[in-house]
Formats: structure tokens, C-alpha cells, sequence
């Protein structure tokens, strides 16, 4: 197992690699709503809307101040802190983002695996200032939404203004869904994301599919890693 | 239902997504061991509960999970202003009042005036969102 | 069957589509674009109830929501039933099925008559306040009585087949009304770019536009509102709502709206053919400005007997006339005090109608209106009014007479005209509801006879809502108000529409007439009514005011008027003209009512939305959720957590009783091994240079020199000493913290640490983040513990390696972990944090080198036991927020010598805090090991004595112990630590009374050997 100690402001910071060095199987928090045959394989069909999951990915909150981090940020991920509130960062291919949680909070997500090397990358680079590094991988998933009527969908879900004047591409928020709460991210155009928290992934997946039952909604996720 | 300005995520919001936390602005004395019995009571249970305005504190605790400072008004259930933690409310009940008394209304137009400071400029100066 | 009332041509109906429906058992036929109420006229049918209070026969009245009388129960099938609709908003539909709310056993002859006819001496004027006032058993009584009587309407019996939804909007301009100034309104905002909502209670938007006798740029008015409405439909940035009513304004310009979607189709979407569908949604409208244009209803007269059928509103008569082909009566004689009303009499005449005669309070009315019924040769009757309508069933004429509107007295002879329909007209009441739900008083404007809304922020008022009533200025000032509700909203450029053009008209101005005075007093003169709904009389009003109700406010609880689903929509202005004729005194010196929130009713299904059934609330699943459903745990609601409460055995078709498991799984953790899924436990990491020193302010334990690799139990108190958590935090590093908290405190202590951190130590370096869902928990628990965990992790498990209260990280079944050493059982455990993806494989593993260790799941019941037979506390279950560490006997765990006065210290010095004779706690063990208390069970030390017992405390958490073979507890019990060996009484609601002896709050174990192997 890799694992680092960090040295910081005369103390110290444990981290290890979560994933374990062998082939093991895997359960993303969409699993248990799988089991009861609510998600299906991706298919690539194409209803009225559909919820796609990206199990897996790497998800690391960051603390600290905004000026630190950013530059540790873009020398290390190559995408910058998003300077506003709510902002949300997307590099070239989409698959790696930074997004403002809070004025010293950001959500960091890259492709699985990366995220350990990446923290360690990144804690070096800060060395001594304050901060924190907090993996949260196993803990929430990331959906994606689209369709024509992934809007409507998330009327009936959410609060907060769906519409393009309340969230543009580049926003997102933390905010109540049904009766628990997820990220809503508007990464582009075509779509919507929520990041869900696992325990209530089963909720948040009945709720979808109870309101997108009349737009024939699916929710797919990739049927093994 | 509020809808709440979060000053830290710079818009309003739902009210279900805030939670109050009492009244705003009470410190906890530094040296609890050299206060009083009374004074300690003081702190722990006794609360204002102005007709009028009225400092909040509450919690963004669905959101960004900052607290922050609301004065509202408790008759009208108007927000006037929301602030950071650490400032000052720039509409407090004595301001209210000489508002008042001059017939300058409190941020009309909207809801909340944002961006309080710690100094206020002039008080009959309009601030609107 | 024929519809004797229904005129040949004219109403927007389409007669091609005839629909049928039955009406308390009797069936009709309408054409589709009917309302169940414009069908029941074109039917002849008269009385459509029986009245709340009086039994007296009841017909249609208005045209709108306003109509008190039509209140009908829907529905051809049980579950499709819904009570409470308005004759006059529901749409007619093929197959509907309607029944008078009122009138059991049957309209036409009810044995509840006898009650009307004894004067209502059984509910008297003033019977609520009265019945209040009495015992309580009185109202019972009375409720039975009423209900059966009266008939309030009733739920369905079964599960509504239905569903029903929310959707939440956000707009910059959100326009309640889609009459003149409703539409232009929408249309210069909408024009301006604002993102607007345009909703309408109707099924078809126009308002007064579709029964109105004005033209509009040469075009009746009702093909320019077709025309705009069509405009607006067009438009990407607004949402048109029709048979939407705006039921709700809340604070911040929140507003619900109520949208019908299926109702006007059939009983149910599936009878729609629209299976699935939502039958009614909730609108959650979030708007930047709302337009008020609500319009107007208008008040009817109070004379005698103006409740027979047959009395309508003069308005209603039009909208009947013109936009439902149906005329219902013969001979019309109209009672008015305004100009307004004479359409009435033109519109009855052109349906080839006879009207006796325009009756008017004024003395020289000269408007055009007048002039232009003068001339088509109706006879106008001036400075009278109707005092009295004739009839029973239904009008059979009207007793007219010369009035002196200020003295209130008649001045001259009674005439009678005979005619089987009276319409009147005392004016118009601007329907203010909306703008008082926030509190705002209406304000009376004297020029206009009627409360107009208060100032309220972000709403602008347009059309009648603020007494504007002739087209062409409500047209102008919808377009006044719709723009500068975008402006206000962000849209500079916004401007009124240019208007179309609209004739003007002159009228003469209303006079105040609200009771028309009798050739009798009010008290003896027949029932003069001013709230239909509610059975309320003038001579109930006036009561009211002799027995010393002299605010409106008062009469109206003293009386019922406005109460329930009406609001007071027809009455309520009525009312306060007559308690302020009887005081002397000017009707706002009465005072005004502010209106609640729902304007009309709403269907609890769409108050609920989806949030019912299986999405009620949401339940939490751990990650390995799926092996507790697959080998058959029973649940248990923690929070909202779904945790495995036992694991019943099923042998030959027989379950396990919870009892039997909950003993086998203690003794497997005790004598073998067991594991128990502790993923919900709450889990928050803390990193920061001040971590320490942060963590030693809100825990009354020391922290400063836990070392890495070491846990420490920790109790965290509320400033005012009292237990609010606790949980076992390790060192991971000198800058890095894992703290565990119960499964309900983990919100609530991640804020907590967070509210510190932000208001009163913001210069402290650390930060908190929730790992709750990342990391599943498995504890596995038991002698066999380490020979288990020996076969499955590379982490060196020697006792003197690895030891109690030691954390190590290492793999466990080829999985990254950090495993505990800490115990909840009182036996060796290890506590193993796997990151969550891998939760299922690292648990099936264990099994799968556990069988021969006999590894035996268990769940919260049996940690429950294990943990109590330790004196292990939970937090909330042997706590609740009135115990201090002191109390717990767990000063070993607090810091009194600590540098900073962390968060409770304080108080536990002060004098209330530091009593000796506080509730301690305490184990129970009851004489009878047979017996187990009941937790919350009272402990007296006299059971002699006499009710009131001077009750002592309290058990807080009881189990039987297989281990001891007997039921323990543990309590709360006052100087309970000086009373070990003492016996106390716990008498039970069935009168028996069990006997217990005080004892330690460790059972098992005392010396905590078993933990340390
Ligand atoms: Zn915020």
C-alpha cells in the first residue's frame, strides 16, 4: 500500500492510496439500486432525458485560501481555482474539474485513481501553508443529466432556478434535492451533474426515476469498472 | 418561505437550505472562569426578542455551510441586510427609527441590501439589491 | 333529457360534444366548455344544497370562486372522491359525478329542515364562541351533530389512484390574473424580455373579456383576448398557466400556485386516458415581482330571503347568459346600486328574456348603461331596492320599496313584481386576498365603496384589484403596472403596450348600499343573509355587536362569517357595513379581516407532491446494505439510516423471535465473534496546525498529547455543561484527526465545530470535513477476534503491538485500512475502515474465514445490550440534554485542570449544575430477573405513596441480559451514586409496581479484562 506522511508547520498529515494494489471488485453507491433492477447498463439510447453515472471517479475537497491553492491547483492540474462563487472549472475533455464549494472550499474531481497521486502532488506543493487535502471518493457519486427534458426534471427536484439565466455553464451549487441535498453543476451545454452523496444515492435514483417516469427516464451506469 | 442572500455565495437562496442559529453577535466572554454565575446564565439562556429589528445569526448549511448575519425585520419578516461574520449591521433599531422618523424607507425595492460594512456611510443613503 | 334553460345560440361551448353527468343521482347532459355549475342552470336544476346551519334550500349564486352555495363532493368512485369543489371552477366532463356536500339525506326534502324551521335554535348566532366556551364534552356532543347534519364534505376511502407533483419556477414577473389587466400586464413585460408566468384560476383565459359587452379595437372583447393570449403563448419567456389558481402569497414574493391538470377531464388521468399523468401540481414560484390583477367580485345585496334560489349576482347572470348560452329564469328583476350592473338586464333582455324591472338605490342614475336600458323600455324603479324575495324553492317574486339608504329605514309602499329570478348588485370588492396572506392590511377607499390592498414590497397591483373597473383604463393600468414590474425586475427598457382602443363610457357614480332596510327590524324581519356559506344573518351580525363585539374580528369568531374554505369572498364586506351601521361607526373604524392562505382549496395530494409512499423521506443505506437485505436482517430506523436491527434465523419455516436472535447474537460476540455494520457512525476529519488545541476546547478531555496512532473516547458538552455527544477521535497525525460521533449527532457536531471555528475562533487553523460516507465501519467483536483478523489483514495483531485504544493502517482483505482498536462490547474489537467501493468485498471476506469462528452478524439491538451491560451510555438515550458528565459518573473524562475554559466547564460550577442531589446515573437490576423495565419508567422510593409520587428519576435504557440471565437497566436516578444497594420502585400504568435494586452501571466485566486481551 502507498501510503505518505506529510510534514507540515512542524506536524504531520497521514494519507494512504485507498484503492487496494490487487484487482477488486468494486461497488459504486448506485449498486444497491442496480441489485433492484432501478439502473441499468449504458446503453446509449437516447429518451426525453437521461441519468448517466461516472462511478469511480476521484474526489478530493480542498481547504484554504483561494490565492495558495490556486496556483498550486494549476500547477498540478492544470486548470485554474475558479475565482467567483459557485464557479465551476472544466478542463479541455471534461473529465478533470475544480468547482467553489465555499470561500475555502473547492471539489476537485478527476479520473479514478488519480485522485492519491494527485493529492500527494499537491500537498507537496503547498508545503508548509495552511490547507487540507480530503478524499472523498468512496463517499459521493457524480450523475449526469441530459436530454430535453433534464431541465423539467430537475424543476420538479430542485429549488434553485434551473434555468439558464439561475445557472449557466461554468455554476454550480450545493442545494436541496427532494429531501436531502446534492451538487448541481452545469458543466455545459448539453447537460446537467449532480454529485450525490452515497447514502442517499438510492433515494436520490427513486426520486429521479419516480419523476421522469412520464419523459421514459433511465438511469445507466457502466455495468463493471 | 425567505429567500436568503448567503453573502458568501452571493445570491439568494432558499430558505430550506438555511438553518437560524439565534441571535447574532453574542460573544462568549473571554475569561469565562473570573464571570459571574449570573453574568455566565446571562450568556447561556437569556435572549432578546425585539418587535422591530432584529439581528439573526443562521447557517447556509445545505450550501457553502457558512454562518452568517441577517437583520430582519420581526414584524414584517423583511430581511434588510445580510452580512459576513466578524461585520456590523449597517440598519439597526435606533437607524430604523431615525429612518423612520425622517420618512426614508429601508431598502426599498428589494428585499436585502448586501455588502454591509462595518462603517456605514450616510443614512439616508438608498441601498438596494 | 332536454336543458330547458339553454338558450340556441351564444357561450363559448362546443355543442357538438354533449357530455353527461349525474347530479346527486340524477342524470343530465351539458356540452363541453360548460362548468358543472353553467350545466346544472342549463338544467333547471335550482337548489344544489342545503345550508350549513339552517337546512334552507340553496342554488347557484355566482359564476366564480366566490360561489357559496355549489359546493359539491366529485367522484364516481371511491377512490376518486374529492370534496369541497366549486360548482362554478370545475369544468363539466363526460361521466362526472357530483353530490350536494350538504343535504344528507337528500336536497329537495331533508329531515335536518326541522332544524331551519325552529329558527336555528339548536345553533344560535354566537354557537362556536359559546361552544368553545363550554366543556369540552358539549363540543363533542355538538360535532357529532353538525357533521352528520351538515356534512363538511369527506375524504376517499381508499388509496387515491392518482398522483400529484410539484414543480418549482422561478420568474422575474409572475401575473395572478388573466382578465384585461392580467394580459397586458404579461404582454408589456413579457414584450420588455422578463422571464413571466401568467396564470388564471379558469379554464380559459379572458377574465371579464369573455362575458363582456365592450369591443375592443372594433372586435368584442373577447376575440382580443383570444388574440393576445395566443400572442403570449408564442413567446419562449412565458409559461401560461390557465386553470391555475394562485392560492398562496408567502414571504419574499413566494407564491403557490395550484394547476388542475387532469380534474376537468374525468375522475381520474387513467378515466382521462392519460394513465400516469399528474392530476394537479404545485407550482413553487420563486418571483422577482408579482402583478396582482385579481380582479373583482362583486357583493351581492343583503335583503330578506336573499338566499332562495333564484337570488344570483347580477355579474353571474352575464357570465351565464354569455359565455355558458344559459339563462336561468324567466323574469329577471335586478336590484342594483351601480351602473355596472344594468349589463345584466341588456344581456337577459337580448336572450329574449322579460325583465320585470331595474330596481336602483339612486335616486337620478344617468350613466350610459342606464340610458341605454331606459331606452330599450325596461322599467327602472329608482331610490329602491328589493327588501324581500318571495318564495321558498325558488323565487316567486320580489318585494320592492322606496328606500332612505341613510336613515335606514323604507319610506314607501311595498310593491311586489312577480319573477322567478332576483339579480343584485351592491357594488364590487376587490379580491385582496392575496396581498393580505403576509399579514397587510386591505385599506378602504370611501370613492370606491371597497378595500383595496395594502402596500405590499414587490407586488404591484393592476385592474380591479385596486378599483379599477372601466375596460379601458384596466387595460391601461395592467400595462402600467406589467412594466414597471420588469423595470423593478431588471429590465430597464420595459414599457406599457401601446393600447388598443376601447370606447369610453360614462357611468354615474355607486351609492353605499349593503342591507337593504326591512319594514321589519332585523331581528324579527325574515333571514337576511350575508354569509351564505356559513349561515351567518344580518340579525346575527347585529348581535354580535349588542352582546359587546365590537371589532370585526371579534363578530367574525362570534358569528363564523368568512370562516372556512370561503374567506369571506361574498360577505365579509357586507358584514362589517353592518357591524358598523349598529356601532355608529365607519366601516374601516371596524376594522378589516386579513385573509389566509388558501384562497381556495387545495387537494392535500397536491400539497404532498411526490413526497408519499416510498419517497416520503429518504432512507440512508450503508454499503453493505445489500448482504443485510440478502441475509434476512430486520431494520430499524436510525435517523434515517436504515440499519440492520437483528438477523433472525429461519429454520423450517420458522423466524426467530427477536428476542431469541438478540441472545444468540450477544452470546456469539461474547463467547465467539461477532460483527457488527457500523458505517453510520459519524465520521469528520480534521486537519490544521490547531487541530489539537481545537480539539481540547469542545471535548472536556485532554488531547494535547494523544499521539499518532493512538484513539481517545472524547464527551463534548453544550456551553451549558450539558452531554451533547460523544465518540472515540484518533490521532493520524500531529495535524490530523479522525473524530467519530453517534449516527444522529453527525450533522449536528460538523456544524457545531464549524460554528465555533467560524464565530469565535476564526484565528484557529484547522478545518472539518464529514468522511461519514466515504469510509464503511465494520467492527468485529469477540475472543475470536484476532484469530479472525490474523487470517485476513498483513497488520501485525500482537497485543503489545497493536494494543487497546491503538489505531493501525494495513490491508484487510488485500483493501487499504485503517483498523481500531476500540471497543463498544466490552470484549476485543477492531474497528476496520475500508474505503466504501470496497465495503461489500471486505465484509464477504471476513465471512468467508469466519465460519469456522462461527462469525455471527449482529445488529443495534444487540449492541444495545452489549453496550448497556458495560454502562456504556448513548448520547440521547441515556442523555437528553439535561446531564453533565458529573452526572454520567465520568469525571475521569474531564479536563477540569485544561489551559482554555473549553465549551461547558463553566457551567458545571454553576450552582444548579453542581447540586449533589442531581439525576446520576445508575444501574437498575430488577428483583425479578424475569423482568424487564420499561424504558422511561418512573423510580419512586415510597410506592405507598400517594398520587402525586415524588418521582426520583427514570429509566433510560433497559434490556434482558442473556450473560446474566436476567433484565437490567440503566437510570437516571436523583443522588443515585449514594444509593447503591437501596430497593426502588417503578409502579406501572396497569398498577403494578416492580421493585429494582440500585447497582453499578457495569453488569459485565467490571474491571474491563475482556477488551485488553
Ligand atoms: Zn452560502
Amino acid at each position: 500500500m502507498s501510503e505518505a506522511h506529510f510534514e507540515a508547520n512542524g506536524g504531520n498529515v497521514a494519507v494512504f492510496d485507498t484503492h487496494p494494489s490487487e484487482v477488486i471488485a468494486a461497488e459504486s453507491p448506485l449498486h444497491w439500486s442496480r441489485e433492484r433492477g432501478l439502473v441499468d447498463d449504458v446503453a446509449g439510447h437516447d429518451g426525453d432525458v437521461k441519468v448517466v453515472e461516472r462511478p469511480f471517479l476521484g474526489h478530493l475537497i480542498l481547504r484554504g485560501g483561494a490565492i495558495t491553492l490556486d496556483e498550486a491547483v494549476r500547477a498540478e492540474l492544470g486548470i485554474s481555482l475558479p475565482g467567483k462563487p459557485l464557479g465551476l472549472n472544466v478542463d479541455a475533455d471534461g473529465s478533470r474539474s475544480v468547482q467553489w464549494l465555499s470561500p475555502d472550499e473547492w471539489l476537485v474531481i478527476v479520473p479514478g485513481g488519480e485522485e492519491f497521486e494527485l493529492e500527494n502532488r499537491l500537498r507537496e506543493h503547498l508545503g508548509d501553508a495552511h490547507f487540507a487535502i480530503v478524499n472523498v471518493s468512496g463517499g459521493q457519486t457524480l450523475v449526469e443529466l441530459s436530454g430535453d427534458k433534464a431541465r423539467e426534471l430537475l424543476m420538479k427536484s430542485v429549488t434553485y432556478d434551473v434555468h439558464s439565466h439561475g445557472l449557466p455553464v461554468g455554476k454550480a451549487v450545493g442545494t436541496v434535492f427532494a429531501k436531502t441535498s446534492v451538487v448541481l453543476r452545469r458543466p455545459n451545454e448539453t447537460g446537467f451533474e449532480l454529485v450525490i452523496r452515497r447514502s442517499f444515492a438510492d433515494y436520490c435514483v427513486r426520486w429521479l426515476l419516480d419523476a421522469g417516469r412520464e419523459y421514459g427516464l433511465r438511469v445507466e451506469s457502466p455495468s463493471s469498472r | 418561505m425567505f429567500y436568503i442572500f448567503c453573502p458568501y455565495c452571493d445570491e439568494r437562496r432558499e430558505e430550506e437550505e438555511f438553518h437560524p442559529s439565534g441571535q447574532a453577535h453574542l460573544v462568549r466572554p473571554t475569561d469565562p472562569e473570573s464571570v459571574s454565575d449570573e453574568a455566565w446564565g446571562d450568556y447561556l439562556f437569556f435572549r432578546d426578542n425585539p418587535r422591530g429589528i432584529h439581528h439573526e445569526m443562521w447557517v447556509h448549511r445545505l450550501g457553502c455551510r457558512k454562518f452568517f448575519n441577517i437583520t430582519r425585520d420581526t414584524t414584517t419578516y423583511e430581511i434588510l441586510e445580510t452580512y459576513p461574520m466578524g461585520e456590523q449591521p449597517t440598519i439597526t433599531a435606533e437607524t430604523a427609527r431615525v429612518r423612520r422618523e425622517q420618512g426614508v424607507q429601508t431598502a426599498d425595492g428589494g428585499w436585502q441590501t448586501v455588502g454591509a460594512q462595518p462603517e456605514n456611510s450616510t443614512l439616508n443613503e438608498e441601498t438596494s439589491s | 333529457m332536454t336543458q330547458p334553460n339553454r338558450l340556441n345560440q351564444g357561450g363559448r361551448l362546443d355543442r357538438s360534444r354533449r357530455l353527461s353527468f349525474t347530479f346527486n343521482g340524477q342524470q343530465y347532459t351539458g356540452f363541453a366548455g360548460d362548468t358543472l355549475a353553467s350545466a346544472l342552470l342549463a338544467n333547471g336544476v335550482d337548489i344544489v344544497n342545503r345550508s350549513f346551519k339552517y337546512s334552507r334550500p340553496r342554488g347557484i349564486t355566482a359564476a366564480g370562486p366566490e360561489e357559496p352555495n355549489a359546493i359539491m363532493q366529485l367522484g364516481a368512485s371511491e377512490a376518486a372522491q374529492v370534496p369541497n369543489v366549486r360548482a362554478t371552477q370545475q369544468a363539466l366532463y363526460d361521466g362526472l359525478v357530483a353530490r350536494s356536500t350538504n343535504g344528507w339525506p337528500s336536497v329537495q326534502r331533508d329531515v335536518m329542515s326541522w332544524v331551519g324551521r325552529l329558527g336555528g335554535h339548536l345553533m344560535p348566532p354566537g354557537f362556536y364562541y359559546k361552544t368553545f366556551m363550554a366543556p369540552a364534552s358539549m363540543w363533542m356532543t355538538y360535532e357529532k351533530w353538525i357533521r352528520k347534519g351538515a356534512g363538511l364534505g369527506r375524504s376517499p376511502a381508499e388509496a387515491d389512484p392518482d398522483i400529484y407533483d410539484h414543480l418549482n419556477q422561478h420568474c422575474d414577473v409572475l401575473v395572478i390574473g388573466a382578465g384585461p389587466a392580467g394580459l397586458t400586464a404579461a404582454l408589456s413585460a413579457a414584450r420588455a424580455g422578463a422571464r413571466v408566468i401568467l396564470c388564471d384560476e379558469q379554464e380559459e383565459m379572458g377574465g371579464s373579456l369573455l362575458d363582456s359587452r365592450e369591443s375592443i379595437d372594433d372586435a368584442p372583447a373577447a376575440a382580443w383576448a383570444e388574440q393576445t393570449v395566443a400572442e403570449l403563448a408564442g413567446m419562449d419567456n412565458v409559461t401560461l398557466l390557465p386553470r391555475t389558481t394562485a392560492n398562496g402569497y408567502h414571504d419574499h414574493n413566494f407564491v403557490t400556485l395550484h394547476e388542475r391538470r387532469t380534474e376537468h377531464l374525468a375522475d381520474t388521468a387513467a378515466a382521462a386516458g392519460r394513465d400516469g399523468e399528474v392530476r394537479s401540481r404545485l407550482h413553487r414560484v420563486r418571483a422577482e415581482r408579482v402583478v396582482l390583477a385579481s380582479g373583482s367580485h362583486e357583493r351581492p345585496l343583503v335583503y330578506a330571503n336573499n338566499d332562495v334560489p333564484g337570488n344570483m349576482v347580477a355579474g353571474a347572470i352575464s357570465v351565464y347568459l354569455r359565455r355558458y348560452g344559459v339563462a336561468p329564469g324567466q323574469k329577471l328583476v335586478l336590484s342594483t346600486n351601480n351602473d355596472h350592473a344594468y349589463r345584466a338586464a341588456l344581456d337577459w333582455k337580448e336572450a329574449g328574456r322579460e325583465v320585470v324591472a331595474v330596481v336602483d338605490s339612486r335616486a337620478n342614475p344617468d350613466g350610459d348603461l342606464v340610458k341605454q336600458v331606459r331606452d330599450s323600455g325596461i322599467r327602472v324603479v329608482t331610490g329602491s331596492a328589493v327588501m324581500e324575495a318571495s318564495g321558498s324553492q325558488r323565487v316567486t317574486g320580489a318585494r320592492v320599496v322606496a328606500i332612505d339608504t341613510e336613515r335606514f329605514v323604507v319610506t314607501g309602499k311595498v310593491e311586489t313584481l312577480a319573477c322567478d329570478t332576483i339579480a343584485s348588485s351592491g357594488g364590487y370588492s376587490p379580491v385582496v386576498h392575496l396581498a393580505s396572506h403576509t399579514g397587510k392590511r386591505p385599506q378602504w377607499r370611501d370613492d370606491l365603496l371597497g378595500f383595496v390592498p395594502g402596500e405590499v414590497k414587490s407586488m404591484h397591483f393592476a385592474g380591479g384589484v385596486q378599483g379599477v373597473y372601466a375596460l379601458g383604463e384596466t387595460l391601461a393600468d395592467g400595462g402600467r403596472a406589467g412594466a414597471e414590474a420588469a423595470r423593478a425586475a431588471g429590465f430597464a427598457q420595459a414599457e406599457a403596450i401601446t393600447l388598443p382602443s376601447v370606447e369610453a363610457r360614462h357611468e354615474s357614480p355607486a351609492s353605499a348600499l349593503y342591507q337593504v332596510p326591512h319594514e321589519k327590524t332585523t331581528l324579527r324581519a325574515p333571514k337576511q343573509f350575508v354569509d351564505l356559506q356559513n349561515d351567518v344573518t344580518a340579525a346575527a351580525v347585529e348581535l354580535a355587536t349588542r352582546e359587546g363585539f365590537e371589532s370585526i374580528e371579534h363578530v367574525k369568531r362570534y358569528t363564523a362569517l368568512g370562516f372556512g374554505t370561503d374567506q369571506g369572498k361574498l360577505g365579509n364586506i357586507n358584514g362589517m357595513a353592518i357591524a358598523a351601521r349598529c356601532l355608529h361607526r365607519a366601516i374601516p373604524d371596524v376594522g378589516t379581516t386579513v385573509f389566509r392562505p388558501n384562497y381556495t382549496p387545495v387537494s392535500f395530494g397536491a400539497i404532498v407532491g411526490r413526497h408519499c409512499g416510498e419517497l416520503f423521506d429518504p432512507e440512508r443505506y450503508t454499503a453493505l446494505h445489500q448482504w443485510h437485505v440478502e441475509n434476512g436482517a430486520e431494520f430499524e430506523d436510525v435517523g434515517q439510516w436504515k440499519r440492520p436491527w437483528y438477523y433472525p434465523r429461519k429454520t423450517g419455516g420458522k423466524t426467530e423471535s427477536l428476542h431469541d436472535a438478540v441472545a444468540r447474537e450477544c452470546l456469539a460476540v461474547r463467547e465467539k465473534v461477532g460483527i457488527l455494520d457500523a458505517s453510520t457512525l459519524g465520521k469528520i476529519d480534521i486537519q490544521g496546525p490547531d487541530a489539537r488545541e481545537f480539539l481540547g476546547r469542545v471535548y472536556t478531555n485532554k488531547w494535547a498529547k494523544l499521539a499518532p496512532g493512538r484513539v481517545r473516547y472524547g464527551l463534548m458538552c453544550k456551553d451549558d455543561g450539558m452531554l451533547m455527544d460523544d465518540g472515540t477521535t484518533s490521532c493520524l497525525g500531529d495535524n490530523h484527526f479522525l473524530m467519530t460521533t453517534t449516527t444522529g449527532g453527525a450533522a449536528t457536531v460538523l456544524e457545531w465545530l464549524e460554528l465555533w471555528h467560524q464565530t469565535e475562533w476564526p484565528e484557529l487553523q484547522v478545518y472539518f470535513n464529514s468522511v461519514t460516507d466515504h469510509w464503511a465501519t465494520m467492527t468485529v467483536t469477540g475472543p475470536e477476534a484476532r484469530k479472525l483478523m490474523s487470517e485476513v489483514t498483513d497488520i501485525d495483531l500482537d497485543r503489545e503491538q497493536f494494543k487497546f485504544m491503538d489505531w493501525k493502517q494495513g490491508n484487510v482483505a488485500g483493501v487499504p485500512a485503517r483498523v481500531f482498536r476500540i471497543s463498544f462490547t466490552g470484549e476485543l474489537a477492531f474497528e476496520i475502515n475500508v474505503q466504501a467501493n470496497y465495503a461489500l468485498h471486505v465484509w464477504k471476506t471476513l465471512f468467508a474465514h469466519g465460519e469456522k469462528y462461527e462469525l455471527t452478524p449482529y445488529g443495534t439491538e444487540t449492541m444495545h445490550v452489549l453496550r448497556a451491560e458495560k454502562g456504556l451510555i448513548i448520547a440521547g438515550q441515556d442523555t437528553d440534554g439535561s446531564v453533565t458528565p458529573e452526572d454520567l459518573g465520568m469525571h475521569w473524562a474531564v479536563g477540569y485542570d485544561k489551559p482554555f475554559s473549553w465549551i461547558g466547564k463553566r457551567a458545571l460550577t454553576r450552582p444548579d449544575t453542581a447540586r449533589t442531589d442531581r439525576k446520576q446515573l445508575v444501574g437498575l437490576k430488577p428483583k425479578d430477573p424475569k423482568v424487564v423495565l420499561e424504558e422511561g419508567a418512573q423510580i419512586v422510593l415510597d410506592p405507598a405513596e400517594a398520587i402525586p409520587m415524588t418521582m426520583m428519576g427514570h429509566v433510560t435504557s433497559s434490556y434482558y441480559s442473556p450473560v446474566l440471565k436476567s433484565g437490567f437497566a440503566l437510570a437516571v436516578l436523583k443522588g443515585g451514586r449514594d444509593r447503591m444497594g437501596e430497593t426502588v420502585y417503578l409502579p406501572m400504568a396497569d398498577g403494578t409496581t416492580h421493585e429494582a435494586e440500585v447497582v453499578s452501571t457495569v453488569f459485565v466485566d467490571p474491571k474491563g479484562e475482556r477488551q485488553n486481551v
